[in-house]
């Protein structure tokens, strides 16, 4: 079972159980996002308030796997109070690892191949700096599972996608 | 589960019980391990395996007989269609349609067939306001096909036949639910639930309001024995795939007078009587809803399959799932007790090889990934089903859907995995 423990790192299960940045900003003037899974049914709201170019303040809503709901928690407590720049940054690192690039694709492990419609990048993967990343690093393992990678992404997706509704003035 | 008598002679008119350690050397798929374990096959509901004559049909056919269909008036082009058309009459026969050549529509699965009957005979007799009736426990592909049409047509009054507790429809207000109803959508077996709806009765009350019912055969026809005359419905639509048979074949059976005044489905090829300059005659049923080149080789494998699941005979079929099912049930309850929570009716008549449930409070997608592990196969999610979900009051299930292969031990490792993710999770 090395791989599940690989996936289900304590840090993760911890995250878990208790998930950190808990419940919704009043909006406005929060803005809140709603991130959808439509494989699972796996839901995350994202209210997140931007204050002098700093991500201010976040809080997590909705339900789902112990993957999609850890990453959120993860995030949060990464991203709470920074810069936005570094935010951008460290949504695109994170995304960086939860990529599958095509180099690795078709060697002979029963989870090969991209059933799960996660992004597939040409050629050989970037260093990723997981020094970076802290300890949302603990989610690397997820990789090895490319149906759960949409899980772990989940949160992400929906933060940056507030962070581009935010900056159009929406 | 028990072995054959050896005399093959069946007791007291029960069907014959199966040998499920001998039928598994018939698919191929099952030699394979997986994280070092043999595959435990828990998810047919899902699309079941093939046996090995399904392959080497299709491998023929494609060796010696490849041609296109209808056209060609060379011997393999002859062969081919030879194939095709004793294809459609297995499709109708294995549901007993009694003019199965011209009643048997093929498509590429259950959901092309239930969106045929509504984009053709739907928007053909509907308007906007009129009533449609389904089930809250409808797979997406007979719900939102309707939504569809009710969006082109300005809105159709869309209602539903409610879910107890058991995961049983309803039924009380059946009558007024079918006030000024034209068409009725009902599953046959719940892919979620297991449950084996009365399509008869439903049937029954709507044709005397004078309603069409379509049955979404796609979990019944593969796992008991279905009569579309006993069965009362004017389509019914099922998958190859699920039945043992490749992907990318679907069986649409409707009633000869219904299908001769509807208008066809997709324009092209094969599907025309003439064409002018400036209109078309649409040929006959079922060629009229069959444009283009039609999936022939999936026609041959479906043949092959529907010709496994006979040999064994659909009764026994059932008879092995249905006291498999009542097996697990008792063993998930007896090893699991209140930890495990299983949707769907008790053991029972009613009661398809499909289990439904919740452990503990792990998501279904770390139970399907820990069970993953042990070579145990289900599906966790909403299985297409959303608005049941919603009744349910859940996001997700875990799935295990049986086979007539499966067996005692499949249950044991599956409750071995479940014991584990709950050691996991806590
Ligand atoms: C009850 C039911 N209806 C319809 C479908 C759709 O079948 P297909 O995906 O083969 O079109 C399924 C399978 O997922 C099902 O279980």
């Amino acid at each position: 079972m090395a791989d599940l423990e690989e996936l289900y790192r304590e840090i993760i299960l911890d995250h878990y159980r208790s998930p950190r940045n808990r419940g919704e900003l009043a909006s406005p003037p929060a803005h809140r996002v709603e991130g959808f899974n439509p494989l699972c049914g796996d839901e995350v709201v994202v209210s997140l308030l931007v204050e002098d170019g700093t991500l201010a303040d976040l809080k997590i809503g909705g339900s789902g796997c112990s993957i999609s709901q850890s990453s959120a928690s993860l995030m949060s407590a990464a991203v709470k109070g920074k810069p936005l720049d570094e935010v951008r940054r460290l949504i695109n690192t994170f995304k960086g690892m939860m990529s599958i690039h095509e180099a690795s694709l078709g060697h002979d492990h029963p989870h090969d191949g991209n059933g799960s419609g996660a992004e597939v990048l040409e050629g050989e993967p970037e260093e990723i700096d997981l020094d970076k990343l802290g300890e949302l690093a603990a989610l690397q393992g997820v990789v090895k599972f490319p149906v759960r990678i949409k899980c772990a992404t989940l949160s992400w997706n929906a933060l940056a996608q507030g962070l581009d509704e935010v900056a159009a003035g929406a | 589960m028990s072995a054959t008598p050896a005399d093959g002679t069946p007791i007291d008119g029960a069907p014959l019980p199966l040998n499920t350690e001998a039928l598994r050397k018939d698919f191929p798929l099952l030699a394979r391990t997986v994280n070092g374990r043999p595959i435990v096959y828990l998810d047919a509901a899902a699309s079941a395996l093939q046996p090995r004559s399904v392959i080497d049909a299709m491998t023929r056919y494609y060796e010696r007989s490849h041609a296109n269909v209808h056209r060609g008036v060379y011997a393999t082009a002859e062969e081919a269609t030879a194939l095709y058309e004793r294809a459609r009459l297995a499709a109708g026969r294995f549901v007993g349609a009694p003019n199965p050549a011209a009643e048997v529509v093929f498509t590429k699965n259950t959901t092309e067939s239930l969106n045929l009957v509504a984009r053709s005979w739907g928007r053909d007799n509907l308007r906007a306001g009129d009533a449609v009736l389904l089930t809250e426990m409808e797979h997406h592909s007979n719900i939102v096909p309707w939504m569809l049409l009710s969006e082109e047509l300005g809105g159709l009054d869309l209602r539903y036949l409610p879910v107890d507790g058991d995961g049983r429809l309803v039924l009380d207000d059946l009558e007024r639910l079918l006030d000024g109803v034209k068409v009725v959508g009902i599953s046959a077996m719940s892919n979620v639930l297991g449950t084996i709806n009365p399509v008869r009765l439903v049937a029954d009350a709507a044709h005397r309001h004078g309603a069409v019912v379509v049955a979404d055969g796609a979990q019944l026809v593969p796992h008991a024995p279905v009569d579309v005359q006993e069965l009362g419905a004017d389509f019914i639509a099922y998958s190859g795939h699920k039945a043992m048979g490749p992907t990318g074949i679907g069986v649409l059976w409707g009633r000869a007078e219904l299908l001769e005044s509807m208008p066809p489905f997709l324009g092209g090829g094969g599907m025309i009587l003439d064409v002018k300059l400036d209109s078309f005659r649409p040929a006959p049923p079922p060629a009229r809803f069959e444009a283009g080149t039609p999936p022939i080789a999936e026609a041959v494998g479906l043949t092959a399959a529907l010709a496994y699941l006979d040999d064994i005979g659909m009764e026994r079929i059932r008879a092995h799932e249905r006291a498999l099912t009542d097996h697990a049930l008792a063993r998930l309850d007896e090893k699991l007790g209140r930890d495990v929570t299983i949707f769907g009716p008790p053991a029972g008549p009613d009661r398809g090889g499909v289990l439904s449930f919740a452990y503990r409070d792990v998501h279904a997608h770390d139970l399907a990934q820990v069970l993953d592990q042990y070579g145990v196969c289900v599906r966790p999610g909403h299985h297409c089903a959303k608005p049941l979900m919603r009744t349910l009051g859940v996001q997700a299930t875990a799935r295990a859907s049986l086979s007539l292969f499966s067996d005692d031990n499949d249950i044991e490792v599956l409750i071995e995995g479940l014991l584990e993710a709950g050691r996991l999770f806590g």
